[in-house]
């Protein structure tokens, strides 16, 4: 054992790592969810490839310049292809580094999962795939830089416990942009696009929240106060924005709805996010429950606008970080966090680094996401052909479907593969 | 009176009702149907298992009209439904013998008759 590991927090944070990396197949299943049937797969698949591309990507060059050195904008490549991350502790903390690459992995590829819910139904997967293995490096890892590694904003005061910069708006604004490049699906507006199963909703909802403990709980990189206060307000505030989406739900429509309720989870746990070791258990729930009113606005003027931001990332994860992060500003108290007081507290600059967080962060976001996606979409095309979006992304993207019956399913054997009639609007990419 | 089936792709479903909207044809029923039409089939494969699916999904539409409405409810589908591909299915009419409006006991040309409401 190396000396200043600590193994109650090590132990911790191996849990935590696992719990956050459950969080993206569950995001994948809400995600399939709220999609046409003949796109589950292919919904999912965008959550799955995260884990894929976003990890390698991490490995090689994002952790560096996430976690490397304290330079104002950007880490350095000192541990690119994780040259130095071994058993030693990660400084400022009483974990091995390794455990602190994989955790902070596991953040990296849940917010690259968070974005495709902009362009699910459309877009094509190979290029969604360049797009992930550039967003990490080229947005993820510079957002987490500014406000976890050393960067101009957690080194000016900004406080963010466990992603509400680089994770929640980084995701949100970014979505937006993507929503806007790629364009709207071609029924939008013309036809309803319903959800297919609201029980995968509530599920992945469910296994979200359950995830979010090790997200914010492991936050604190330790067992200390921090990460306990994280814990306890991760249930909190999500249980007050869902009592709270309740009550809109009754007034707008008079009834309670289930995928109501699942979006509510996910931006109470989302509110909670960059505050959940600085806010007490009170205000945590005022938190949520007056958190809980922007997002849901902006989901109901949404849906009144031409923008098919499809899956309503801006509302529950930019909308939602940007309350939160903002929140801090005000009802941060150091007898609870024993970092800093909020303005509340009669700390007037921690609002200040507040909003220049909550307003650096959705412009660097979307900015770059913009222009990524104008590069990309000049190299190859980035969404399908109408008629392949007609017959669904899983047959035309994967050559699979979610609920097939196997009736009128003729086996191919090896030497028949290759003479067999191939689709003629089969995409590889 | 005619009985006009037609059986098109799942996808362009929306449209068909959409065009018999428009035509001011009020009165059908459709349900998903399986079946194969001569279209160049789809290949999937399942954990290494590749199998030719041979009988693709569409909708049926079936449309009792008098026959005053005949041309008008096959010209519906034909527009919603094509798209210029093998695979946009068929159109079959079929004389109807006789037709009730289970509510009110009417027959035939005044059951297949939408009335105003």
């Amino acid at each position: 054992m190396n000396a200043g590991i600590d193994t109650g927090d090590t132990a911790w944070m191996l849990i935590a790592t696992a719990l956050v990396l459950l969080m993206t197949p569950a995001l994948g299943l809400f995600y399939a969810g709220l999609v046409r049937s003949k796109n589950t797969l292919n919904t999912f698949m965008m959550s799955i490839a995260a884990i894929a591309v976003a990890t390698v990507t991490w490995a090689a060059v994002g952790y560096s310049l996430a976690f490397d050195g304290d330079g104002s904008l950007i880490g350095g490549l000192g541990n690119a292809f994780m040259q130095g991350v071994d058993f030693a502790p990660r400084e400022g903390t009483t974990i091995p580094e390794l455990v602190f690459f994989a955790f902070q992995a596991t953040f990296c590829i849940i917010t690259v999962a968070l974005i495709s819910g902009a362009v699910v139904e459309r877009m094509r997967f190979g290029a969604f795939l360049v797009f992930a293995a550039l967003w990490s490096v080229l947005v993820y890892a510079v957002l987490a830089h500014w406000a976890f590694g050393g960067g101009w904003l957690i080194s000016g005061g900004t406080l963010d416990f466990a992603g509400g910069v680089p994770v929640e708006m980084a995701s949100g604004f970014s979505a937006l942009a993507a929503a806007l490049v790629v364009g709207a699906r071609k029924e939008w507006g013309r036809q309803a696009l319903l959800p297919h199963n609201a029980v995968y909703v509530l599920l992945g909802a469910g296994l979200l929240w359950f995830g979010w403990f090790g997200f914010n709980g492991g936050s604190g990189f330790s067992t200390g106060e921090g990460s306990v206060l994280a814990f306890t307000n991760t249930l909190l505030c999500p249980a007050a924005t869902l009592v709270v989406w309740f009550a809109l739900d009754l007034i707008r429509g008079r009834k309670v709805t289930a995928i109501g309720a699942a979006t509510a989870i996910i931006v109470g746990c989302v509110l909670i996010t960059p505050a959940g070791g600085y806010i007490s258990p009170g205000w945590a729930m005022l938190l949520g429950a007056l958190g809980a009113v922007p997002s849901y606005g902006i989901i109901v003027w949404r849906t009144r606008t031409r923008v098919d931001e499809t899956l309503d990332v801006l509302a529950a994860h930019g909308t939602a970080g940007f309350f939160g992060i903002l929140f801090i500003g005000f009802f941060a108290q150091e007898s609870w966090n024993g970092v800093s007081d909020g303005l509340l507290y009669g700390n007037v600059d921690q609002l200040v680094d507040q909003v220049l967080a909550a307003l650096a962060a959705p412009a660097y976001a979307f900015t770059v996401t913009f222009v990524l996606l104008k590069v990309i979409g000049a190299l190859m095309p980035l969404r399908a052909t109408d008629r392949e979006e007609a017959m669904g992304m899983d047959v035309v993207q994967h050559g699979e479907e979610a609920y097939v019956t196997g009736e009128g399913a003729i086996l191919l054997l090896p030497d028949d593969v290759g003479r067999a009639p191939v689709v003629p609007v089969a995409d590889p990419g | 009176m005619k009985l006009v089936i037609g059986i098109v792709r799942p996808e362009q479903a929306n449209q068909v009702l959409e065009a018999l909207h428009r035509a001011e044809v009020r009165g059908f029923s459709m349900s998903r149907v399986q079946g194969h039409g001569g279209e160049v089939e789809r290949v999937e494969t399942y954990r290494g298992t590749t199998v030719q699916m041979g009988l693709s999904e569409k909708v049926r539409f079936e449309v009792a009209v008098s026959d005053s409405f005949v041309d008008k409810a096959v010209g519906a589908i034909c527009e919603g439904g094509r798209t210029g591909e093998v695979g946009d299915g068929k159109i079959f009419v079929l004389p109807l013998d006789h037709a009730v409006r289970i509510r009110t006991g009417d027959t035939d040309e005044g059951a297949v008759t939408p009335v105003a409401r």
